[in-house]
């Protein structure tokens, strides 16, 4: 059996109802325990003092903003190439969630830069780049809830998922060469000596893993939602016509 | 030349439009498409104008036994006329003749205003132009540059006796010369060399039919939200 | 089908000088938001110079987005749009050359009108050379990144707001490397890297773009 049929919606109905407990009781655990080993069980940064553990939500949250937009573009070119109803479905379950996150990561960076920086927001480069990202999430959602047929709907954001991520990355790398920013590099990496200190990177690891198991409970939920949306469209499709 | 349709599934808007739909049209025939409204001839006519994707089965045009490109031998007038108001009658036809790839485009026209008797109001702005005049207009196209497979919508409507006359003489003289016209309509055209398909709308569909799995097929075990909410 | 393409050219140029076509409208738009600028912030010359590449450059933008809604709109109304996708020409060299007439009827006058508008602003001479420059370069990407949106929002109704909320973001690349040029040679700095950013903007658009507006007029005629 290949896992292209899961993609079937009655077997990803049975399957995700299954899975949907399992992993949101998974997300909360992870996301209970980093926080709370994040917030109480580290010292404070010696330059930054207590407001660097906003780190445990800020950096998990702009992970999943970028990640899913990404899972979004894949999403669409499933879609787009094996018509699998699923596939669109769940990019368009995932656009609010990422959306909402981009909000949170700028939100608690704005909470992290007013005493570090001395300002909440900054025309730097990062923080400029997830506005731009935020703005793409909206366009992408609008699209979305401005046309009725929902496989013209499904087909068009596609489109809209492909040309936006080329053009996202785009502007990424537009916006380096825009400005030197303040924000500071990347936290984690493979490499281990450029990492934060090992204190900070276990509740952090921790903490991620719990986003990424909220965002997969989430759109699992949403996903099943969309579904049952469009069997009632279905279903009142086919009473119209009979 | 043929036209072949396979077993043709149509679904619209999540809605299956025509089922398991087959036949053949030889050159020479005009095939005359009725049947009630909801029966899917408009959906046909697009399908194979090559505006949207059968959900199955195949559309075919041999020439010579080999299949060939099916757009560029035809012609399509759907609902619309296709007619830019802001530009003259004239200069509409014009633009079209060009379009099309016309080999004569001075002599095409001629020929195009001729039979619809669109010389009188040639330099008149198309936007002050009639239903009737409109729709003579969009209907010109069909003679300013050879098409083999004429795919006509409702071609009758708006227009007055003697048009509609000028037309199946239109469509003959297409059949004679070794063409295909396929023409949805309500109206009895006095076409010489006319076969009919009556088209009927499908069975009342299983819920889920062109949902591609996103309903159970019916007996299937249903939803509980559903059953709880919908019945 | 050379032809077809030169015809359907000379088809738009036509209809945007009629009446309703809206070409001039986009100038307008740029002359009066430029314009504005001034009456906001103050005529005090230095500071306009210094706002003069960005300010010249998101005018630009949004004259170019302006006239975008009805690109493939009105052809999709009144049933031109079916026509010509069950003709041979295929839909991704109309929508170029729908993309081309909206750059020669909107982005052509913006590039044309830009140097004047620069000298009023006091940008320097090495500025307004290369705004000039810019624009050429950078206005086609503009055209041809609309057309996406004009053809992903031709359905729907009142798609102008939608159209505007897709397409800005595509022109963040254009926009930046744009007028980070004009900024650079206006200050005496080498712009050249700039400018190479934004030609290969332009050229990946150009290739891009008619790709994508046909698989979504596809797509909405179905």
């Amino acid at each position: 059996m290949s896992v292209w049929s899961y993609a079937n919606p009655a077997r990803f109905m049975r399957l995700s109802a299954r899975l949907l407990p399992w992993t949101a009781a998974l997300a909360a655990g992870f996301i209970a325990i980093g926080l709370i080993w994040g917030f109480f069980f580290t010292p404070d940064d010696f330059r930054q003092g207590a407001s660097v553990k906003i780190i445990f939500i800020h950096v998990p949250t702009a992970m999943m903003a970028i990640n899913i937009y990404a899972m979004m573009f894949v999403a669409s070119l499933i879609w787009l190439i094996r018509r699998h109803h699923v596939s669109a479905l769940a990019a368009r379950a995932a656009a609010p969630i990422g959306a909402t996150l981009t909000v949170v990561a700028i939100a608690t960076g704005a909470l992290w830069g007013q005493p570090i920086w001395g300002t909440a927001w900054a025309w730097d480069p990062r923080l400029t780049s997830f506005f731009i990202l935020f703005l793409f999430y909206l366009g992408y959602i609008a699209l979305w809830s401005a046309i009725e047929d929902p496989d013209k709907a499904a087909d068009l954001t596609a489109v809209l998922a492909l040309v936006g991520s080329v053009f996202a990355l785009l502007s990424r790398y537009a916006v380096n060469f825009w400005s030197q920013g303040l924000h500071q590099g990347a936290t984690l990496s493979l490499d281990r000596a450029q990492n934060i200190a090992n204190v900070f990177f276990w509740p952090l690891l921790t903490s991620i893993a719990g986003f990424f198991l909220m965002f997969l409970a989430l759109v699992l939920l949403r996903t099943r939602t969309e579904i049952r949306l469009r069997r009632i469209r279905a279903l009142q499709l086919a009473r119209a016509a009979g | 030349m043929a036209l072949l349709v396979e077993n043709l599934t149509l679904d619209r808007g999540g809605r299956r439009i025509v089922s398991d739909l087959s036949f053949a049209v030889e050159d020479g025939t005009a095939l005359i498409l009725r049947g009630p409204n909801g029966a899917g001839k408009s959906t046909l006519i697009r399908a194979l104008a090559g505006l949207g994707q059968p959900s199955a089965g195949r559309i075919v045009l041999l020439q010579a036994q080999k299949p060939v490109d099916i757009a560029d031998q035809l012609a399509y007038a759907g609902h619309l006329d296709a007619v830019k108001p802001a530009m003259s009658v004239a200069e509409n036809l014009r633009f079209w003749a060009r379009f099309l790839g016309s080999a004569e485009v001075g002599a095409a026209l001629d020929v195009a205003m001729e039979t619809f008797a669109l010389g009188p109001i040639a330099q008149q702005p198309a936007a002050m132009c009639s239903a009737g005049q409109r729709r003579r207009l969009g209907l010109a196209r069909l003679l300013l540059a050879p098409r083999r497979l004429w795919l006509l919508d409702e071609p009758s409507v708006s227009l007055d006796v003697a048009t509609v006359a000028t037309l199946c003489g239109l469509i003959d003289r297409h059949c004679e010369t070794g063409g295909i016209a396929l023409v949805a309509t309500h109206t009895d055209l006095a076409v010489a060399r006319k076969e009919t398909l009556e088209l009927r709308p499908p069975e009342r569909p299983a819920p889920g039919t062109g949902q591609n799995g996103l309903v159970p097929a019916s007996g299937g075990a249903m939803d509980p939200f559903l059953a709880e909410n919908i019945g | 089908m050379d032809g077809s393409l030169r015809s359907l050219l000379g088809r738009e140029l036509i209809l945007a000088v009629r009446a309703g076509g809206g070409a001039g409208l986009g100038l307008a738009f740029f002359l009066i938001a430029v314009l504005l600028v001034p009456l906001g912030i103050g005529p005090e010359l230095a500071l306009l110079s210094r706002v003069a590449p960005g300010l010249l450059w998101v005018a630009a933008l949004l004259a170019a987005l302006l006239s975008l809604d009805r690109m493939f709109q009105a052809d999709l109304e009144d049933g031109t749009l079916e026509v010509m996708a069950t003709a041979a020409l295929p839909l991704e060299g109309l929508a170029a050359i729908k993309a081309l007439a909206h750059w020669l009827t909107t982005g052509l006058p913006l590039v044309l009108a830009a140097p004047v508008l620069a000298l009023t602003l006091g940008l320097p001479p090495a500025g307004i050379a290369w705004l000039v420059g810019s624009l050429a370069l950078g206005t086609p990407a503009l055209s041809f990144i609309g057309a996406i949106g004009a053809a992903l929002t031709v359905g729907v109704r009142r798609g102008g707001l939608i159209l505007s909320l897709l397409v800005l973001p595509l022109y963040v690349p254009t926009l930046i490397f744009g007028a980070r040029s004009v900024d650079l040679a206006a200050n005496g700095r080498d712009p050249q890297s700039a400018a190479l950013l934004l030609a290969a903007v332009t050229l990946g658009t150009l290739g891009i773009a008619p790709l994508a507006a046909a698989a979504a007029l596809r797509i909405n005629l179905r």
